[in-house]
């Protein structure tokens, strides 16, 4: 259980002053100018020390990651590019950071970029996201005031941040498709190989962080790597941002340290799960894309990215979406697919494809319009889409949907036989 | 080199190449649809997928990954690629199932059916039944055009043609709009494309979704016999396929020459076909006292021209060639016209500045067409590339796009789909730069190896040798001309211009030229006007001299003609063409002559025994043989003969005093330039559809 005195996010309810002033006075931009004089090398050690994983679902080690930028420029800029496509259904995290404890992130771009040698940073901010974006420019523009930023800034590295703002389209929040994007293309996945740590925005090596990972950076830098890996669990350090939503009787988005218990999670900060324990049906963990987990499996499992993968899931951005008895799983995976087939940027077979037939075949199965053989067929339309496509979409399609038929069959077969009158199947066909 | 092991068989292959590439060295076969090697990788059809050990656990696109980004194993061994594993075939059996649940069943009515990849590879790598059983997508089909026919039903979105439109042709035509399964290919507002590289993009088409609009419903390629030939609509000799039903032809596909046309050709050259259909000369005709043109038999019609011939003084004779003549016929008509003592025969434009006298070096492409790519900056003097040579414009794209690459145009304003600067429109602007006084002096200089390239606009007027020799002085100062390098680069726009020049069809002792003709005639001085093939002429200032036409197309010459002998159009003969850099190369025949028109070799030899100056050979191979005996180096097909860089040498040396005014390319319409194309529908409609929206362009200025 976190201690109020190990919570990065200070004001992430935005209950207190969130200017400037305000986010000083909670200790934000305190020795900035130290931390930076310790240098790159130390920055990205202490980084890795933390053990902080990337906060946007993936899970790849942050400092790992800074560290693959090139340490030394071959003439092309470096870029820092902050991913504030917060589109993941569920997720609620990023936007408390914009709208309430924005300097976290201006701070963490300093300091980011500063260990990476890049001198500019773009953060591109979900479409939808209108009063986070002038929160956060607020916030920029504040830090700009005050010289903590800019060319000629108090802490003698050249810094500019730009904030851009997206258009609306999930697609945007995969790391190639944001840079295509904000380089003023249509949105769609890069090939990869090569990388954006070398060719990345305009070209040059580029590093794409979540929100979250940058705005942790700055306290971790100032309490020491060792403080942060000392919370949480091995390989799965930390605090995080989790953001409950569904059939809880509070539905919040707090700050946790990683590995707690589920059940103590929703007990403490969510109020327990309405009508209780016995009505708890089944959880998405980690936002839309992952597979749900089913009552028994996640009651008493722990909010980390290694158990969840080894419930076949993933804690992906923390983003758990309950629900209870009263819930249609089978109508409820069904409209996940459909906002996966509309989110589809369509540039690779599989993806533009396979999202559209799995949502057809899902309308169909809800009211059990359907045959059982189709289920195993479904399943396989899932794994012929599942890593075969550019980017990770597809993926996100299928596995919603595998996780529904590992854990739910019986539900839909139930509702084929429902359909046909429990008639023997061969008679219906 | 990178060592890599495909399906056990370890190769050597540069690092730089694809999966691909490395697996189709190895001979192991991968499908695919939205790799082209003259387009950008895309990745997006994901049909080439292949197995990569030590790599992640999910197949790969062969087409995007290269052999350099393999790890090797553990202890140095050689990455592995496998392409015939269970897993490779799960998912090529995947993606064809994705790709074809949305494609409909229509292939008995698709015109790709028989040369259709998504038909072959769904036969190779699909399986037997769909498991889809929702509709089907439907898909409003585009207007893109007259030539490019949409049925977009079929698009499996491999965005080639978006890739082509973009790359090569460098016009931002077509794009993908909408995402997910509702992406569409099209032109926006459906408008007409604008590129004369347009048709391309059938032949690029994996599927039936782009098909030839000309073309349509016409024949399945199993029918169609195939014949390798040559085009004659530019001077660049694009290779081609002419595809032809019994007598008549019916499409005409590029043919891959890496040092000619790539594999790409321009839309006369395709949609030229329906031209060679009509209007065509079937029979000799004859004008009679009545001033009317009468069908005649073939003995009638010479012994009016031998008559005629027989009458007059060869000083009051002359013959004027047109661009679409083959060496052969040039080559019996100056053998005739020597025979019968007439001097003023001429096969170059009017007023050409162009002289055999000056070495061949003098008037060829030097830098040659493929060498477009070594060159590092470009200088192109009284040319509109995109009308004269659009394949060769886009060569040039292709080397700028690669960067490194200036270019620079003196004459007319105009649209190359690539960055330039327009330094100005004449002489003076030419006599600047040499003088160094303009920026691009600079560039020219710096550039390891420059390109002058210099079309008929500058040499095709009466000072058009001394413009030619103020080029070449330029090039020579610049340092384009030397052992190894020869920038300097004539661009012909007539498939016949550097063949009559080869074997010297220009004015003997005395002679005159194309323009003295025309005005001599006009003047009354001549009597006889053989024309073979000419009708960019200005026919009607012939005057009141007797005009033989020899020539395939009820064109101009022929309605100015005192006798038209019915000739054998480009796809009807065997003939040798010589391309603007001196490549020779032969065009074959795919269909007979219409009616009683014949080759036109065998028109004037027989032509020569009426006049009684038989000529000496009666068969081609007997024309051949005393063809290349004058000249050896047309009898080696394919190649180039050598030039000397002194011939530019000695040409910048000759001066002459230019005229002040700008150059003006010839062409004018780029769909009407000659009698076949004129005499096509669809190059009509092209046409209207250019002029009317450069009316619409100046209307809205």
């Amino acid at each position: 259980m976190l201690q109020d005195k190990d919570r990065i996010f200070t004001n992430i309810y935005g209950l207190q002053d969130k200017s400037l002033k305000g986010a000083m006075s909670r200790g934000l931009w305190d020795g900035t100018k130290a931390i930076l004089d310790m240098g790159r090398d130390w920055i990205i050690d202490q980084m890795k020390a933390s053990g902080l994983r990337g906060r946007g679902g993936a899970g790849f080690p942050t400092g790992l990651k800074w560290s693959f930028m090139p340490k030394k420029s071959d003439g092309r800029p470096h870029y820092l590019v902050v991913n504030a496509d917060e589109s993941e259904p569920g997720t609620c995290k990023d936007r408390e950071i914009l709208r309430n404890d924005p300097h976290h992130l201006v701070e963490g771009c300093l300091i980011a970029s500063f260990a990476m040698g890049a001198n500019a940073a773009y953060i591109y901010v979900r479409g939808e996201f209108i009063r986070e974006r002038e929160a956060l420019q607020r916030a920029i523009d504040e830090a700009y005031e005050a010289r903590l930023i800019g060319k000629d800034n108090i802490h003698g590295y050249p810094f500019d941040l730009y904030v851009h703002h997206g258009a609306g389209a999930y697609i945007c929040g995969e790391e190639t498709a944001l840079l295509e994007s904000l380089e003023g293309k249509k949105g769609q996945p890069r090939l990869k190989p090569p990388f954006p740590a070398n060719v990345g925005l305009y070209g040059c090596p580029t590093t794409v962080n979540n929100v979250e990972s940058i705005a942790v950076a700055p306290t971790i830098l100032r309490r020491g790597g060792a403080w942060f890996a000392a919370l949480g669990k091995p390989n799965n350090t930390g605090t995080k941002l989790f953001c409950v939503s569904g059939h809880v009787n509070k539905p919040a988005t707090f700050e946790e340290e990683m590995g707690v218990s589920f059940r103590e999670m929703i007990d403490k900060h969510c109020g327990g799960i309405r009508g209780g324990w016995d009505n708890l049906l089944a959880v998405i963990p980690g936002g839309s894309s992952v597979p749900l987990v089913p009552a028994a499996q996640i009651a008493d499992a722990s909010m980390d990215f290694d158990t969840l993968r080894g419930l076949g899931s993933g804690l992906g951005t923390a983003a758990v979406i309950v629900m209870d008895k009263s819930t249609d799983i089978v109508r409820a995976i069904a409209r996940l697919s459909y906002f996966y087939k509309h989110e589809s940027c369509g540039q690779c077979t599989p993806c533009r494809e396979g999202t559209g037939w799995m949502w057809r075949v899902m309308e169909r199965m809800v009211h059990g319009d359907a045959t059982k053989k189709e289920i195993d067929t479904l399943f396989q339309v899932t794994k012929q889409i599942e890593g075969h496509t550019i980017c990770a979409l597809g993926d996100a399609a299928a596995w919603p949907i595998q996780g529904l038929i590992r854990h739910f069959r019986h539900e839909i077969e139930a509702r084929i036989d429902a359909r046909h009158g429990a008639r023997p199947l061969v008679a219906a066909e | 080199m990178a060592k890599i092991k495909i399906d056990g068989i370890e190769l050597d292959v540069a690092p730089e190449s694809t999966l691909l590439q490395a697996c189709e060295m190895a001979g192991a076969e991968v499908p695919r649809f939205c790799f082209h090697e003259r387009l950008s990788i895309a990745g997006n059809c994901r049909m080439c997928l292949v197995e990569v050990k030590g790599g992640p656990p999910k197949p790969q696109a062969s087409c995007a990954m290269a052999v350099r980004d393999l790890r090797p194993g553990p202890n140095g061994e050689a990455p592995e690629v496998f392409t015939k594993t269970p897993m490779v075939k799960k998912a090529r059996e995947g993606v064809m199932e994705f790709l074809l649940i949305n494609h409909p069943l229509d292939c008995p009515i698709c015109d790709q059916g028989g040369e259709c990849d998504l038909q072959d590879q769904a036969m190779a790598y699909g399986v037997d039944t769909s498991r889809y059983a929702e509709n089907k997508r439907a898909v409003e089909d585009k207007y893109i055009g007259p030539l490019v026919k949409t049925s977009m039903n079929r698009c499996i979105q491999c965005t080639r043609c978006v890739r082509f439109t973009n790359e090569v042709a460098g016009v931002g035509d077509l794009g993908l709009i909408s995402r997910g399964e509702d992406v569409e290919i099209t032109t926006y507002l459906e408008t007409a494309m604008r590129s004369e590289l347009q048709g391309n993009v059938v032949d690029l088409c994996p599927v039936g979704a782009l098909t030839s609009r000309p073309y349509e419903f016409t024949a399945r390629p199993w029918e169609l016999t195939k014949t390798e030939s040559v085009d004659v609509m530019d001077a660049l000799g694009s290779n081609i396929r002419v595809d032809s039903r019994g007598r008549e032809v019916l499409r005409i596909l590029p043919r891959l020459n890496e040092a000619v046309n790539e594999e790409w050709i321009s839309d006369k050259t395709r949609h030229v076909v329906d031209g060679l259909r009509t209007q065509r000369l079937d029979r000799p005709y004859l004008r009679g006292a009545d001033g009317r043109l009468k069908p005649v038999s073939w003995a009638e019609a010479f012994g009016a021209i031998a008559a005629k011939v027989k009458a007059t003084a060869p000083n009051r004779m002359a013959a004027i060639a047109g661009d679409l003549a083959s060496v052969e016929e040039l080559y019996a008509l100056k053998t005739l016209a020597t025979a019968l003592g007439i001097a003023s025969i001429d096969g170059r434009p009017a007023l050409s500045g162009l002289d055999p006298k000056f070495g061949r070096g003098s008037y060829l492409f030097n830098a040659t067409i493929e060498g477009v790519e070594a060159a590092d900056a470009v200088l192109i003097v009284g040319a509109d590339l995109r009308k004269d040579a659009p394949i060769l414009n886009a060569r040039i794209r292709k080397r700028w796009r690669q960067g490194g690459f200036k270019a620079a145009v003196i004459g007319t304003p105009v649209d190359l789909t690539y960055d330039h600067v327009h330094l100005g429109v004449g002489p003076d602007t030419l006599e600047a730069l040499a003088r160094g006084e303009l920026a691009f002096a600079e560039v020219l200089k710096a550039a390891k190896r420059p390109l002058i390239l210099v079309g008929q606009g500058a040499v095709a007027r009466a000072d058009g040798l001394a413009v030619l020799s103020a080029a070449a002085r330029l090039a020579r100062d610049v340092g384009a001309v030397s052992d190894e390098w020869n920038g300097f680069s004539v661009l012909h726009n007539g498939a016949s211009a550097v063949g009559a020049l080869d074997i010297g069809f220009v004015p003997g002792e005395g002679g005159l030229g194309t323009a003295g003709i025309v005005a001599a005639a006009g003047r009354g001085d001549l009597d006889v006007v053989v024309l073979l093939g000419a009708d960019e002429i200005d026919t009607a200032a012939l005057g009141s001299a007797f005009v033989v036409y020899l020539g395939t197309h009820g064109d101009a010459g022929a309605h100015r003609a005192d006798v038209i002998l019915p000739g054998a159009a480009y796809t009807e003969k065997s003939g040798t063409f010589v391309n603007t850099e001196g490549r020779v190369q032969l065009a074959n025949r795919a269909a007979f002559p219409p009616g009683e028109a014949r080759e036109d070799w065998a028109i004037l030899r027989a032509l020569s025994a009426v006049l009684g100056k038989t000529l000496p050979f009666d068969s081609l191979a007997g024309l051949r043989a005393k063809l290349y005996a004058a000249y050896p180096h047309l009898a080696r097909i394919d190649t180039i003969a050598p030039t000397s860089a002194g011939d530019v040498i000695a040409l910048a040396d000759v001066g002459g005093a230019m005229d002040r005014a700008g150059f003006v390319g010839p062409i004018q319409d780029f769909y009407l330039t000659n009698p076949i194309a004129r005499a096509s529908a669809v190059m009509a409609e092209c046409s209207a559809l250019a002029r009317a929206r450069t009316t619409a362009a100046a209307a809205a200025e």
